[in-house]
């Protein structure tokens, strides 16, 4: 789950982070309103859950109060990469000098948390690390230590910052990686970190990327979800317990298993056809829950044909075809189905949609081919 | 003719009582695994699906004699049962829990670099010698007793590769799930280490996905190290970046964990990559 802008810096704040003084508007008229009690200059920055805001005129400097209320109404409603802006943060202009990159990240290969800053900042650390790789600067941490001073020291030493900035960095340093462990993320950046025309250091902007699954421990935090930011059926499906994504094609897929889910949209690129979403209902799902996931298929319009791919395990086939036809008599949906049902109680699931004018086969292959051509109208 | 279980494996079953556990453990039973207790804490000296409950490992261990454990508990008491278990000295530790938060996995792992133990998963379906020992959830019946090694991050999809190598007549020799999570206890490497070394088996099939670099490191240790042809699948090709595709691991981010990606990384190593799924019998059939 990813934070907005000016709840992840909020949270820097409880950590000892430097951050400019600020509020969130939903108002053109809160944001003049934020920016006169500032009584400085102001910069407005749309509030999405996308990188790029910048380049694509999210964020603007205004000189004045009347600026700033004028830029807001601007910003306000403005559509950046299919999200519509619904809040901006107006937060005071620093004057600044130069641009750091300081972030931790979970590093898959050495199983531990790793700080990494570079001298660039203000530019995606990917693209510097494609670019030019020797620019960053890592430490790799102990969990059971936290990050050591001296570490953050190598850091700042390593990024050439200048030696009167390098206990205050220190501590930024080490108050990143607390709050990257007391929220349970698996980010948490700050880009750019700011030297200033005064020569302080400012999170100017900041991002966290929550793990969902160390959400039970944090409510206050699973509260700070934008259901706003989530396509409807994405939401509904993490109500349901369902995994569920959204994609461009027309064959709607039911999968049991996050591998198999990708796989089977794979073949069905594979033979011609484009899938339309990647939905897995997990293991052991019962005829609700398959149901839901049906319903949801259809929802998306585009959907041409469905295909069911299940290799019962734990989920049982019989089980997936009662769903299938509770679903069916309820939503009556008007495109071709291709079942493929394998495992565990088969036979009985293939029984009980016998009648449901379903093309049932055995084969993954088969099955792909036949959902593809009937996505084209061919079956 | 098998890696890490086999019919010596003693296995102890972390979370007994619960529905999931039970289930499973007369699963492992009727396959032939040799489960000789488990554990509940608060319900030692109590009986579940025909084996002895202890309150903790080390008393089951001292009991019955168990190598290897199986977890079944739910994610935020999973970590615990985890270094319980190395604690009691078991050797091989397979945590099937799915949703266990990533810093808990970062210093389990931490923990047990200290340990002799090793750890598979979490968030797998286990692992099984065919015909000798299941220690997982995985559909028994689907494989045959064989000279293949699978290593998957998958469940299903695994069941699926195995379901066409056996119609084939292509056997196993031990297949692992090492799960979908990006903290593993056991990666791909170390499992190929495990195949590369073992007499019996003579290739190897490795089941991949989108999401970090296991796949590229994979690929340069096959390079360097591997005799043994492997041949592989990479789910996710057509799967989008920035979003998460049900396994917590798998997510293309910032450029980095794509399908291409690790194609190209094993298809350099000699790999010989499947379009799909079935596609990985008729290539390992052409080896055989």
């Amino acid at each position: 789950m990813k934070l907005h802008e000016f709840q992840s810096k909020r949270i820097f704040a409880r950590y000892g982070i430097p951050i400019p003084e600020g509020d969130v508007a939903t108002t053109p008229v809160e944001a003049g309103a934020i920016a006169a009690r500032l009584g400085k200059p102001v910069v407005i920055k749309s509030q999405v859950l996308v990188g790029g805001r910048g380049k694509a005129g999210g964020i603007k400097l205004a000189r004045d109060p009347a600026e700033a209320e004028r830029i807001a109404g601007q910003i306000l409603g403005m559509d950046i990469k299919g999200l519509k802006v619904k809040k901006v943060l107006v937060d005071e202009a620093a004057r600044i000098q130069k641009e750091i990159y300081l972030g931790v990240v979970v590093d898959r290969a050495t199983k531990r948390a790793v700080m990494m800053a570079s001298a660039e900042g203000g530019v995606e650390i990917e693209e510097v690390a494609r670019v030019s790789p020797e620019k960053i600067h890592k430490v790799s941490i102990n969990p059971f230590l936290g990050l050591q001073p001296f570490q953050a020291r190598e850091i700042a030493f390593g990024i050439g910052l200048e030696k009167d900035l390098v206990g205050s960095f220190a501590a930024i340093a080490q108050g990143l990686y607390k709050a990257f462990v007391g929220t349970d993320a698996s980010l948490a950046e700050i880009n750019p970190l700011v030297v200033t025309d005064e020569h302080k250091l400012l999170a100017v902007d900041g991002k966290i990327v929550l793990d969902d699954n160390g959400l039970f421990r944090h409510p206050d935090l699973a509260e700070m979800r934008d259901l706003d930011e989530e396509a409807p059926a994405e939401t509904e499906a993490r109500l349901h317990g369902l995994s569920y994504v959204k994609l461009d094609g027309n064959v709607g897929c039911m999968v049991n298993g996050a591998g198999l889910a990708m796989a089977t949209m794979d073949v069905i690129k594979l033979f011609g056809g484009a899938p339309a979403n990647f939905l897995d209902i997990g293991g052991g799902a019962k005829a609700d829950k398959v149901a839901a996931a049906l319903r949801m298929i259809l929802s998306d319009l585009n959907v041409k044909s469905v295909l069911f791919n299940i290799f019962g395990g734990i989920t049982r086939c019989d089980e997936v075809a009662k769903g299938i036809l509770t679903a069916l008599e309820e939503v009556k949906p008007n495109v071709p189905m291709v079942v493929r049902l394998v495992g565990t109680n088969e036979e009985e699931g293939r029984r009980l949609l016998a009648n449901a004018n379903m093309r049932a086969t055995t084969s993954l292959v088969e099955a792909a081919q036949l959902a593809v051509a009937a996505a084209r109208g061919e079956a | 003719m098998s890696v890490l279980v086999n019919k010596q494996t003693r296995l102890l079953v972390q979370g007994i009582t619960g529905r999931e556990g039970e289930f499973h453990t007369l699963q492992m039973i009727a396959y032939g695994t040799k489960v000789v207790g488990g554990t509940s804490p608060g319900k030692g000296g109590e009986w579940a699906a025909g084996v002895p409950v202890f309150d903790t490992v080390k008393e089951a261990v001292n009991a019955t004699g168990a190598n290897t454990s199986i977890i079944y508990v739910p994610a935020r008491f999973a970590p615990d049962a985890i270094l319980e278990a190395a604690d009691a000295g078991i050797e091989l530790v397979v945590c099937i829990t799915e949703g266990i938060p990533v810093l808990d996995m970062v210093k389990v792992c931490e923990y047990l670099k200290h340990t002799s133990t090793r750890l598979i998963g979490p968030n797998c379906p286990g692992l099984i010698t065919p015909g000798e020992a299941k220690v997982g959830i995985m559909p028994g019946h689907i494989h045959m007793p064989g000279k293949v090694g699978v290593v998957s991050r998958s469940g299903t999809l695994t069941y699926e590769v195995v379901y066409a190598l056996t119609q084939k007549g292509i056997g196993q020799s031990t297949c692992i799930g090492i799960g979908g999570d990006p903290i593993i206890g056991t990666t791909f490497i170390d499992a190929l280490k495990l195949f590369q070394d073992d007499p019996l088996t003579e290739q190897v099939v490795l089941i991949g996905e989108i999401g970090g670099t296991d796949e590229e490191r994979a690929a340069e240790y096959i390079a360097t190290h591997m005799t043994k042809p492997v041949t592989a699948f990479i789910a996710g090709q057509t799967a989008p970046p920035g979003k998460r595709m049900g396994h917590a691991g798998a997510i293309i981010s910032g450029g980095t964990g794509t399908a291409a990606e690790k194609i190209a990384a094993l298809r350099e190593a000699g790999v010989r990559i499947a379009r799909h799924p079935v596609e990985v019998a008729d290539l390992v059939a052409e080896t055989a």
